[in-house]
């Protein structure tokens, strides 16, 4: 689990993002890997940035025409009321690219990409009404821009990829959860010892959705360095104590003990379950939620912290792994025609932490934690990186 | 973008862009708070020129050191790496944000990571350098087609009398030496230029310093080591380009097969720890003895002022020698070494306090040779096994780095390693 998450926060609730808006084009992502190779080259676009200044009345656009290419408005609230930008299209509905939620004196950036026509701006303070309207010409630049159109529906088929992999994923937590615990609770402890880090890897590979459930994350995967003073702990680690016990101060659980714990994790976890039915995801939540396992990689399974007692943590390893891939496979189709660059990198950096992986396998998992040297964390270590720096450009390029 | 401007942007709007802001921006006011440069120094070096800067550049107060691995395979990687550092540094040096793409959607990270937003150039420089290990792996296979180009003189540097190195804290395929007045602005290059080279290289080791330990320019005060001594009064100084050329920069003659350093040089990195606590028991006596100048001006034990050539023959009423032989001064002065001569660029290092609750401290040494193998090899060899002040060092870490020359305009660092 992480502590204090902005995600179970964020991912549930997330505003609706305007599907149909153009995202980034390649340049502007790409500046990091390629500063002097391609910046500008593939948006086209000559103009510098265009500022936009809303106040309570009026909507001050630095320019009234820009080529056309990737754009960019710093628009800056002057006004007392929160407000919000557009770009619409010349039928004045259609959203092109839209910055929501801009509180007084704050400034945000738009930036997209606009085939050459007849578009307005608008900002819209107080959040309401049409807005303070104003034509917008982009003039053609001659920069080959990607046609929009069928993004919507690329989404939704990522979005219906993805949410069967949740879906089928709790299923099989709550098989592997209901085999794990009937050995824990007859005090077979080889077998549940075996099944452990078996049921855990349905968990983790959706562990940014599991997470979003504040109510039942805690409960569910605690450890016990993430409690505060007074709080009970419950859940998974508890178990995972009691069958990787320490050496000494520790008392193990009563048969009736085992039993409580087990009962409140399958009962908890039918609940996931249910509540994971029925989700749907945007874009943002699927490219948002691949990098938050790469993150959970990066801060708990490649420093061993997540399975203090079981040592396990490659398993929990390769499942956010698993969960992050799927996570990009579904957004492929929309991603390879707005960066292919990057899918390029993911390819080749999911390829390479993979065969890394590869290596430490025993059997049907891994080896224990504590048989890596500290060479082979810091290559692991590495090939997170090597990964999560290019997954944490996927959402941008996918909204 | 500047970020200065950016800062202005931010904090008012165009109103404050005519303000203090803009001002304090502005090349020529220099009216850095805390500036040790000499007064008359730009705010910021420039990054192009015919020797890369941070090596006769008039030493920063700060330094953030750090050598890479290369963990990619492919030689494509390896140049994509040093050509994205190159364009970063020549928009880091001049005190603007990592990259010139511009704003960033708000669903992605942002570019530069931002804790330098609002701050000057504060005279940073990069400088970069390549480890022989970059052009071999342990069992001596090419790693990137480049082998036949290790200049001969690119060696691991051999164990030293009562080396305790740690591999942890020494060697790397690749590093970068970030000096700046300001520490956050030196870790903010180093952190942004880690974060472009994920993928291809990752961190080694890093050190912080603080204090520069030399003056490598006349106008700069000789500053103290944590010994309390003056160090570096006899460094090369920038305003002496012919000794500059003769002891630092590497000769296109010098190795044939190596032409590519040529107006480069070589960074030798040594992590010494000082023994402080016992350092501090010692009488005044003693330690001006092993340091062979006196504590207060740093002048010659044989008399004078700071900048007094010592006279290593005069003697005393004992009939002794007032510099000891066995001294740092008597040891490691070019006249005992052949006239060789180097350029040092060290730094104070503090890295909190070890188990025994001892200061972790020292000298981070950094010199700047046209030779290793002549200029600092043998001196080294000397000093560790002569040196009187031995007994208070410990070398911790040490690495020996090629600096290839400066680059041009649309030429990256190192191209010439790859032509």
């Amino acid at each position: 689990m992480t502590r204090p998450n902005r995600r179970s926060h964020t991912v549930p609730h997330a505003a609706p993002v305007a599907l149909i808006a153009l995202a980034v084009a390649g340049a502007l992502t790409a500046c990091t890997d390629n500063p002097t190779g391609s910046a500008g080259a593939a948006g086209g676009s000559g103009s510098g940035p265009l500022s936009v200044i809303s106040t309570d009345d009026a909507c001050q656009v630095s320019a009234t025409r820009a080529p056309s290419g990737t754009l960019s408005f710093a628009v800056r609230n002057e006004g007392s009321k929160v407000t919000e930008f557009y770009l619409l299209a010349q039928d004045k509905l259609r959203i092109v690219g839209e910055v929501e939620n801009i509180g007084p004196g704050l400034s945000r950036d738009l930036v997209l990409t606009a085939p050459p026509g007849t578009y307005y701006t608008a900002c819209k303070p107080g959040m309401t009404g049409p807005g303070i309207q104003a034509e917008f010409t982009v003039t053609d630049s001659g920069a080959v821009l990607e046609a929009s159109g069928a993004d919507a529906d690329l989404v939704a088929q990522a979005n219906t990829l993805y949410a069967a992999y949740v879906k089928d994923q709790t299923e099989q937590l709550v098989a592997r959860t209901d085999e794990f615990v009937a050995a824990y609770t007859a005090g077979i402890d080889d077998a549940a010892r075996a099944l452990y880090p078996v049921a855990r890897t349905h968990w983790e590979r959706i562990e940014t959705v599991a997470e979003s459930f504040g109510d039942i994350d805690p409960r569910m995967d605690a450890r016990e360095a993430d409690l505060e003073p007074g709080q009970t702990w419950t859940g998974w680690h508890v178990m995972e104590k009691d069958l990787w016990p320490p050496a000494s101060g520790y008392s193990a659980l009563t048969p009736a003990q085992r039993r409580e714990f087990a009962e409140l994790l399958v009962a908890d976890t039918e609940i996931l379950h249910d509540r994971t039915r029925s989700m749907s995801f945007t874009a943002d939540q699927i490219g948002n939620g691949a990098k938050g396992l790469l993150d959970e990689v990066a801060t708990g399974k490649v420093t061993g912290e997540e399975e203090a007692w079981s040592h396990t943590d490659l398993w929990d390893f390769q499942a956010n792994v698993d969960g992050a891939r799927v996570a990009w496979e579904g957004l492929r189709p929309l991603l390879t025609k707005r960066d292919a660059a990057l899918d390029t990198r993911l390819e080749q950096q999911f390829a390479a932490l993979q065969t890394l992986l590869d290596t430490h396998r025993r059997g049907e998992g891994f080896v224990s934690y504590t048989e890596l040297s500290p060479a082979e964390v810091k290559a692991l270590s590495d090939a997170v990186n090597a990964l999560g720096e290019p997954l944490s450009r996927l959402t941008a390029a996918v909204v | 973008m500047t970020r200065r401007s950016l800062f202005g942007v931010a904090a008012g709007g165009a109103v404050a862009l005519g303000g203090a802001a803009a001002i304090a921006r502005s090349d020529g006011a220099a009216a850095l708070a805390g500036s040790a440069g000499p007064a008359s120094a730009p705010a910021a070096y420039p990054f192009h020129g015919a020797h890369q800067a941070g090596i006769v550049t008039p030493a920063q107060d700060r330094l953030h050191f750090a050598a890479f691995d290369v963990t990619s395979r492919t030689r494509q990687d390896l140049v994509d790496l040093l050509r994205a550092w190159t364009a970063a540094a020549a928009e880091l040096t001049q005190g603007r944000t990592v990259s010139q793409g511009g704003a960033v959607p708000y669903d992605a990270p942002p570019t530069d990571t931002g804790e330098a937003l609002g701050l000057t150039a504060s005279r940073l420089t990069l400088t970069f350098g390549v480890g022989p290990s970059l052009f071999e792996d342990a069992s001596g296979a090419d790693r990137f087609g480049i082998a036949e180009r290790r200049p001969r003189l690119l060696e691991r540097l051999p164990h030293f009398p009562a080396d305790k190195l740690d591999p942890a804290r020494s060697d790397g395929d690749l590093c970068i030496q970030a000096c700046a007045d300001d520490p956050q602005v030196a870790v903010h290059a180093i952190r942004n230029l880690s974060r472009i080279a994920f993928g291809t290289a990752s961190l080694r080791w890093a050190q912080l310093g603080y204090g520069r330990t030399s003056s490598t320019s006349t106008a700069q005060q000789t500053p103290r080591n944590l010994f309390g001594f003056k160090d570096g009064t006899n460094n090369l100084k920038a305003e002496d380009p012919e000794l500059t050329d003769e002891h630092v920069w590497v000769h296109t003659q010098d190795d044939p097969a190596s032409a590519w350093l040529a107006g480069g040089s070589y960074l030798v990195a040594r992590r010494i720890s000082m023994h402080l606590e016992t350092w501090d028991r010692t009488s005044l006596r003693e330690q001006e003895l092993i340091t062979g100048r006196d504590r207060a001006e740093g002048a010659p034990l044989s008399g004078g002022t700071e900048f007094t050539e010592p006279d290593l023959a005069a003697l005393g009423g004992d009939g002794a020698p007032l510099i000891d032989p066995r001294s740092h001064l008597a040891l490691a002065h070019h006249s005992t070494n052949n006239g060789h001569r180097m350029l040092r660029r060290g730094y104070n290092f503090t890295d909190g306090s070890t188990a025994l609750g001892r200061l972790d401290a020292g000298l981070f040494f950094i010199a700047f040779v046209r030779n290793p193998a002549s200029q600092y090899v043998p001196l080294q060899t000397k000093l560790s096994r002569d040196d009187i002040m031995m007994e208070y060092l410990q070398h911790t870490g040490s690495g020996l780095f090629a600096v290839p020359p400066g680059v041009g305009a649309g030429e990256f660092v190192g191209q010439g390693l790859f032509a």
